[in-house]
């Protein structure tokens, strides 16, 4: 359930004034049952390239392959790929239209050419993978509160059944309480399934407390790929290129600045706090 | 994918005509308009023509942008040409094989025909290639504006208009969201029968309007909290003024206009062949 | 005298089932009382639905309380012969940047305020190029907003409000729908006008980051007003912020965690260099 991309390259509009160069050389891959995380702002191309994964979007240049089959290859089955690769795009609004909430999960399936009974089954069981009230089932989407949108439409992708899910800023407009409840729902799903979960965020401090990997994309290039330690020890590049490392990394910096000698790997609250508690309470002792 | 499409295309450039009111590119374009349904005569297209030269130069708009606007009729022209070259019986017969007959009335209309559309075509894409689509707007304001005493909402059909303008791109690269977010479902838009087809749409068509809906909403509310209260009291940020270029450009069109009629009164320069 | 007051404000609106029949009241807002004095800096904070974007429309009279009142600048927003004025001096900025730009150029777009009340031409053109001036847009200003980033789009939409030359600005959710970037970008250009131009500042935001420097927090909880004080005082109540779902900042998270794990430590830490300092000075 590899997806492997050779040195992509993606040109829009080429050959007329608004010719951008979205995707340059990016080779990558992603490993069955990972949680990668894909990071870069607004026009990194970091949307672009997941719209590469599923082939909605085609490459200027290089090669993708699932698991090991070259998806540009002639009669390969684009189809079914999407039904593998599940793409849940930024906003639910973008694809939320039936009249309740289950007939518009079962939109997926039913696409795939399952009878309605299979259809709903599958609807049902992506819903509760999502934790969707079982009450709101028959309710329109349409009045869902912003949080609940968001996993009618994730569920809507998991129905089809597929093998890696990806995630476009699934948190985007959404309240803090909002975000944690939806990123907290994802990695349940992660662990529940063992499917492989890529998720898109400009923040990192969302992203650092759920994924192992973290791949950053800054002007249509890879700038950084590797665990969530060793991206964030990068911190001043990634600060240079306007992404700010976790607070709490920028914190235990500081403090080995002055002298403190304190492990800087911390990435979140609980981890840095256990560290600065460790250092301290080391410290005095040794005084006494 | 949708993106492609381009809608009240302008060329920008800095020209004489570039510059001139957009009353008087309207007024203007009707009077070459009226002009070329009026006259049948050689002499009056020859100086048509000489007279779009003209205006094309002074534009500084590309020729080949102009005839890309071409492309778009060439339907309509091929049909009308064949419809008059054919349909004519009147006149002397030039050709006759089975059932066509071409006479002699048929080739002058339809060659006139073709023309007339033609020019047609480049005089009013030459007004919106050199023509900001909001000075269009505020143009057709001002000239209808005499309505609003017959109750015509000229104010709001230009508001209208202008909102709608600065909404249609936002809403396409929207529908190319949509779009991709259903293909990723598996939605198939491309294959089937038309009911097929036209079924297929409205996944795309649902989440479009509902989004439309929402963004007509805000923007409503928006308008409001800036004071917005229709055209009444409404100072102009640019008022539409005719400077001593915009009176030239009159009497040039006129004087066109009358010499045009003239030369086809007086002077038909009756056709080569006929 | 205040710039926004609020006195047992209440607004309800009906609850109606499938058929449009009234089935009872919904109250948005419950009692809430406000004082916000000329050049101030006020942050509301709650998360969605707690009601602060309901406030918010108070203020501009877009909606009008159902009990209770709502001073402007000295005036009712109830009194309808008041309300351009009102909204005149309470400016309003929205959370979508695309949905709030009516002008297909830039500079008219932030001339539209200005025409809508009157002002002559030569001022408008001289309030545009100040508004546009005091965001930083100047350059963008023969523009389509479609090619303008986020963070510029709502820099437009706050040099619209500023070109009607208002006492108050009401930002409602304005980093709502931005990048990290943009959300430093518009908070940037907020400050700057509060130093340039002295108005008195309204943002409605779940980014407690962003009501950092306020001179006063209030925090919205199912149409009332739960906390309110300092930014010190509100942050030093962790828990409490917690309940009401926001997201306190990873520095006051982790000065918490810390006075938890029994280290002398101050409450209310906001900043990332008091943090710094505290642990120093205990090691």
């Amino acid at each position: 359930m590899s997806i492997k991309l050779e040195h992509v390259n993606y040109i829009y509009s080429a050959g007329t004034a608004y010719e951008k160069h979205a995707l340059k050389d990016v080779s990558l891959e992603i490993l069955p049952g990972q949680f990668v995380g894909i990071i870069g702002h607004t026009g990194s191309g970091k949307s672009t390239l997941i719209q590469h994964l599923n082939g909605l979007v085609k490459a200027s240049s290089g090669a993708i392959y699932y698991n090991g089959e070259n998806i540009y290859a002639d009669g390969y089955d684009m189809k079914g790929l999407r039904s593998q690769v599940g793409l849940v795009f930024q906003y639910p609004e973008h694809q939320l239209f039936e009249e309740d909430v289950l007939s518009d999960v079962c939109f997926g399936p039913k696409n795939q050419g399952l009878s309605k009974e299979e259809c709903e089954k599958r609807a049902r069981e992506a819903l509760e993978l999502v934790g969707f009230p079982e009450k709101q089932y028959h309710q329109s989407p349409f009045e869902l509160s912003g949080g609940q949108k968001r996993r009618a439409a994730i569920a809507g992708v998991l129905a089809m059944r597929p093998k890696v899910l990806v995630l476009d800023e699934p948190t985007a407009g959404l309240d803090p309480a909002g975000r944690d409840d939806i990123l907290d729902q994802v990695r349940y799903l992660h662990d529940q399934t063992g499917m492989t979960v890529v998720l898109v965020s400009h923040s990192m401090e969302d992203v650092a407390r759920y994924v192992e990997r973290i791949i950053v994309m800054n002007r249509g290039e890879k700038m950084l790929d590797g665990a969530v330690r060793e991206v964030f020890s990068h911190y001043k590049e990634l600060e240079q290129v306007g992404l700010a490392a976790p607070q709490v990394t920028y914190v235990m910096h500081d403090l080995q600045e002055r002298g403190l000698p304190v492990e800087t790997a911390a990435t979140t609250v609980e981890e840095a706090a256990a560290e600065i508690l460790r250092v301290l309470r080391h410290g005095k002792r040794s005084d006494t | 994918m949708i993106r492609e499409i381009t809608i009240g295309q302008y060329y920008p450039a800095d020209s004489v005509i570039h510059r001139l009111d957009p009353r008087v590119k309207i007024v203007c374009t009707l009077l070459f308009l009226i002009s070329l349904f009026v006259q049948n005569s050689l002499s009056g297209y020859v100086i048509a023509t000489l007279f779009l030269v003209f205006v094309i130069r002074a534009s500084k708009v590309p020729f080949r942008f102009i005839v890309k606007g071409l492309k778009a009729i060439i339907l309509l022209l091929m049909f009308t040409v064949v419809m008059n070259l054919f349909l004519t019986k009147e006149g002397a017969v030039l050709l006759h094989f089975w059932i066509f007959t071409i006479t002699e009335n048929g080739l002058r209309i339809s060659v006139f025909m073709a023309i007339r559309l033609i020019y047609l075509i480049i005089g009013s894409s030459l007004m919106t290639l050199t023509t900001t689509p909001n000075a269009l707007t505020d143009g057709i304001e001002s000239l209808l504006r005499p309505l609003n005493r017959f109750r015509v909402p000229v104010h709001e059909v230009a508001m209208i208009m202008s909102i709608a303008l600065r909404f249609i791109p936002i809403l396409l690269e929207e529908t190319d969201k949509i779009m991709k977010a259903q293909i990723a479902r598996g939605a198939d838009l491309e294959s089937g029968n038309m009911i097929q087809r036209t079924k297929a749409m409205v996944p795309i068509l649902v989440p479009l309007f509902v989004s439309a809906f929402r963004r007509a909403n805000d923007l409503a509310l928006a308008m409001e909290a800036r004071c917005y209260c229709g055209g009444e009291g409404r100072t102009k940020m640019k008022p539409l003024v005719y400077k001593r270029q915009d009176y030239a450009a009159y009497v040039i069109v006129v004087a066109y206009v009358v010499l045009a009629f003239v030369a086809g009164r007086f002077a038909p320069l009756h056709i080569w062949i006929f | 005298m205040e710039m926004i007051r609020a006195r047992e404000l209440v607004y309800e609106y009906e609850q109606r089932d499938d058929e449009g029949n009234v089935i009872g009241m919904n109250r948005a807002l419950d009692e809430i009382e406000l004082d916000v004095r000329p050049g101030q800096f006020v942050a509301i904070l709650g998360h969605n639905g707690s009601g602060k974007s309901t406030l918010a429309k108070h203020m501009n009279a877009i909606l009008v309380p159902t009990g209770g009142t709502m001073w402007v600048n000295g005036r009712d927003t109830k009194d309808p012969r008041e309300l351009m004025s009102v909204r005149q001096s309470a400016g309003m900025v929205f959370q979508n940047p695309d949905n709030q730009i009516i002008g297909t150029i830039v500079e008219e777009d932030v001339g539209f305020g200005p025409e809508n009340l009157g002002v002559p031409t030569e001022e408008i053109w001289r309030r545009v190029e100040d508004g546009l001036k005091s965001v930083g847009m100047l350059e963008y200003r023969t523009h389509s907003p479609n090619k303008l980033s986020g963070g510029q789009k709502q820099r437009v939409a706050i040099a619209g409000v500023i070109a009607m030359e208002p006492e108050c600005i009401v930002l409602d959710e304005p980093t709502a729908m931005l990048d990290p970037v943009g959300r430093k970008e518009v908070l940037r250009t907020v400050q700057e006008l509060r130093k340039r131009k002295n108005v008195t500042v309204i943002l409605i935001t779940h980014y407690m980051e962003e009501a950092i420097d306020a001179d006063a927090v209030y925090v919205m909880e199912g149409g009332h007003v739960v906390m309110q004080g300092t930014p010190r005082e509100i942050f030093s109540r962790v828990d409490e912020l917690k309940r009401y779902r926001l997201d306190v900042p990873q520095v006051t998270m982790l000065a918490e965690e810390l006075r938890k794990g029994g280290l002398d430590i101050p409450k209310g830490i906001l900043r990332r260099e008091e943090l710094v300092q505290a642990i120093c000075r205990l090691s």
